[in-house]
């Protein structure tokens, strides 16, 4: 590691301080276990990394108010994992936290920091996509909300410009029935990343939402508003067209962790497996 | 900077580089050579070490991080030179073949069971996922936090 100073702001106007002070050359670090790597191997070398973890308004917390679920931005994916709330109104982000890189990684990585990475493959986008999340942005000049299929730009790449931070992420409370399921596929169950990943949500207005990771330069959504997919009577071959047509979106590559044929199969098939698993659990709720 | 931490109950006043892992701190500054340094990615979890009662890997955290924080290490689990019941259950099981990767995965062991008491083989295998084991005893691992877990009743 390149040597580098080290703030621990106390709260957000010093976070901004700090910020505006080292602009490009700042890291911000919160559970740390993609930052660390990055700053081991060279591939970032700040002058100042900026811990977030003692900035007052940033403390771990999940709590609803006015119809939303706010999970600020040092709440690590154990924390989401293990709340009440997240499991009651969205589940499908619980299975896909609990799918991150291993006990000792998800007691530190956080959840505005999965996102913050932007990786193609980030397990909890498809979830939080389908769900609606709204990524709340905070710098010296104001606040900003920013939808998360806006805030995630590319690989490597969000809309966050120079001297802005990731306060904490929002998911809009359905007062609907509606059901998600989220599915993956790695090469082995521990410390993988996503070969491909998904996650389906069905609403009782039979709308469908479909979010996918590691098939694309970013995470993407899609959506039928037509009720066809979610139609529990219609065949099979009509919601196969209807799902190939959102599919378009998709452009994975080969890698080491499947080819793109591979994954252009595995597509189709999870997603009608996660449509049907769907359907299925809203129809039970 | 300076900082302050607690290492298996024993409290140390220190100056540290920003850029020093907490995994070198342990090892090169403490001399606690208990927790091992293999990927250095988060992907093996040699490393593993408890702070404020979770397990982390120490490779992918800044000592800076742990001021003010409780860690434990390998070499604090064992109580008045006896050894912890899970420990004992590793001897017993035959879980250590070289030995390499065992402080972490009984430090994980260690935090399973502090959650979740009497843990299944699958909820053994789950929770122990991040850790791996290159002569590949996995078998005699997982049994041994098992039986730890019965030995609890
Ligand atoms: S050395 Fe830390 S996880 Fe491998
Ligand atoms: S006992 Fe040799 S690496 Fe696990």
């Amino acid at each position: 590691m390149v040597p580098f100073a080290f703030a621990r702001p106390a709260t957000l106007s010093e976070t901004f301080a700090v910020l505006d002070e080292h602009g490009d050359e700042a890291s911000l670090l919160a559970g740390g276990t993609d930052l660390v790597i990055e700053l081991r191997n060279r591939s970032r070398r700040p002058k100042v990394v900026i811990d977030l973890k003692r900035v007052a308004e940033l403390r771990p917390g999940i709590s609803e108010r006015g119809g939303w679920l706010t999970i600020t931005a040092t709440t690590a994916m154990t924390d989401v994992q293990e709340n009440a709330l997240v499991q009651m109104w969205f589940p499908a982000l619980v299975d896909a936290a609990a799918t991150v890189g291993s006990v000792q990684i998800r007691n530190r990585a956080t959840l505005a920091g999965n996102m913050c990475h932007a990786s193609p493959a980030a397990d909890t986008a498809p979830p939080l996509l389908v769900y609606g999340a709204v990524v709340n942005v905070a710098s010296a000049r104001g606040a900003r909300r920013v939808k998360l299929d806006e805030f995630l730009v590319g690989p490597r790449q969000t809309v966050l410009q120079r001297g802005e931070v990731v306060t904490s992420i929002d998911l809009p409370i359905a007062t609907e029935r509606r059901a998600a399921t989220f599915v993956r596929i790695t090469r082995r169950r521990g410390v993988d990343l996503a070969t491909v990943s998904l996650c389906c949500l069905v609403d009782a207005s039979g709308s469908t939402r479909f979010a996918y990771g590691a098939v694309g330069p970013r995470p993407f959504l899609v959506a039928d508003e037509t009720g066809a997919l979610s139609d529990p009577s219609a065949d099979d071959e009509s919601k196969s067209t209807v799902l190939r047509a959102l599919l378009e979106q998709a452009s994975p590559i080969s890698d080491v962790r499947g080819s793109r044929e591979y994954r252009e199969a595995m597509l189709l098939v999870m997603s009608r497996r996660a449509l049907l698993s769907s359907i299925e659990r809203l129809g039970a709720a | 900077m300076r900082i302050h931490v607690t290492v298996n109950g024993s409290e140390h006043d220190v100056e540290t580089e920003a850029n020093m892992t907490l995994l070198d701190f342990l090892r090169d500054g403490l001399r606690l050579t208990g927790t091992k340094e293999c990927c250095a990615v988060g992907e093996c979890g040699a490393c593993t070490v408890l702070v404020d009662g979770r397990a982390v890997n120490s490779c992918l955290m800044l000592t800076a991080e742990s001021d003010g924080g409780e860690v434990t290490t390998i070499e604090g689990l064992a109580a008045g030179g006896k050894l912890s019941v899970l420990q004992d259950a590793f001897l017993a099981s035959g879980a250590v073949q070289c030995g390499f990767c065992i402080p972490g995965q009984v430090v994980a062991a260690h935090h399973l069971l502090a959650r979740n008491p009497h843990p299944t083989l699958d909820e053994v295998k789950e929770g122990l996922s991040g850790n791996l084991c290159r002569c590949g005893g996995y078998m005699q691992i997982c049994a041994a936090v098992v039986a730890a877990g019965r030995a609890n009743r």
